[in-house]
């Protein structure tokens, strides 16, 4: 565990984190919520939690992404408040 | 309203970081969830269940009612989004 | 030059040779890898979930890269039902098993009585067995999901 590398991380997790609630084009925000699991996957790696942070990479950053993408294409793209 | 939201929001953050102190340190050896069964399973896990990685150890064996029911409810949703969304062609 | 411009503008957003082709090339080894995490869990970071996941996560990029109808040539909807019950009911019927046979549910020492092994033995078999049913129930569960989703339920040509 290395602290200047976890600060980083959580940096950008916390950056993501609030882009993806303020960006207003709907498909920008599901990416970057696919970039925000990427990096909870690696504080999770890099932490030890390997099973974990696998889980996370299929799941949180490819499938669900996937999902919320698939569930775009049937609505309009940009957020009306 | 937005105002006194992100007081809310800003007040429940606080409060959530203020019980972070209670927590035990990162891998702490004299924390509670590292002094009851954590020891058990790292000295009999694999001479019990031959699964040198005690994760799967762990959710294959010692808690696989866990697992069972995790699988059970993700079977519930896909069949919910099934007879919910699902046309069939004639 | 012209018809291929045409037919270039024609085409469904998404799809194009290059994808195509990579994808086709892709697909094989994705499915592999999600074996080798399936079988390799005991040893290795991994298990049911993820490599159940990591095979559907295989349809679903053909059907991105395609169209719906191209997966459901690979997998069926009758199959695609029948091995997410499946999946449950390996899990769920070795839990069964190991009770019927007289001791505690997802005690899988017990089923020594069926093969005789040594307990150790039959635990980390007993481990294998769930884990493929867990990897059957969510890959067939991921790609109905993605079908229904990315079709609005009509099955016809995907996103």
């Amino acid at each position: 565990m290395i602290w200047q590398f976890d600060l980083l991380i959580l940096a950008l997790v916390v950056i993501c984190a609030i882009a993806t609630i303020t960006v207003r084009d709907l498909l920008a925000a599901t990416v970057i919520f696919g970039v925000y699991s990427f990096l909870m996957c690696l504080l999770w790696a890099e932490m030890g939690a390997v099973d974990v942070a696998f889980t996370e990479a299929t799941v949180g950053a490819g499938v669900s992404t996937i999902l919320f993408i698939a569930a775009i294409f049937r609505t309009t793209r940009r957020s009306k408040d | 309203m937005k105002t006194l939201a992100l007081l809310a929001t800003i007040v429940t953050g606080a409060l959530l970081l203020y019980g972070t102190r209670d927590f035990p340190d990162w891998a702490d050896p004299q924390s509670p969830t590292s002094t009851h069964v954590s020891p058990y399973y790292i000295e009999h896990g694999v001479e019990e269940t031959h699964a040198p990685n005690l994760v799967t150890a762990v959710l294959g064996d010692y808690r696989s009612y866990d697992t069972m029911f995790e699988t059970v409810v993700i079977y519930c949703a896909g069949m919910v989004v099934v007879s919910v969304l699902r046309r069939t062609r004639s | 030059m012209k018809r291929l411009q045409e037919r270039a503008n024609t085409r469904p957003a998404g799809q194009g040779l290059i994808i195509e082709t990579s994808v086709r090339i892709m697909v094989p080894f994705i499915q592999l890898y999600g074996l080798y995490v399936i079988v390799h869990g005991h040893y290795s970071p991994g298990g049911g979930f993820q490599g159940g996941v990591a095979l559907g996560a295989s349809f679903i990029l053909l059907g991105l890269a395609f169209d719906l109808p191209t997966t459901l040539e690979r997998m069926s909807e009758r199959s695609n039902a029948l091995l997410a019950n499946a999946g449950v009911l390996i899990f769920t019927g070795v839990g069964a098993m190991c009770a019927i046979l007289g001791g505690y549910l997802l005690d899988y020492s017990v089923l020594t009585a069926i093969i005789p092994m040594a307990a150790a033995e039959w635990r980390s078999l007993g481990i294998f067995l769930v884990e493929v049913g867990v990897g059957l129930a969510v890959m067939s569960i991921m790609v109905s999901l993605f079908w229904d989703i990315g079709s609005a339920g009509q099955m016809d040509e995907g996103l």
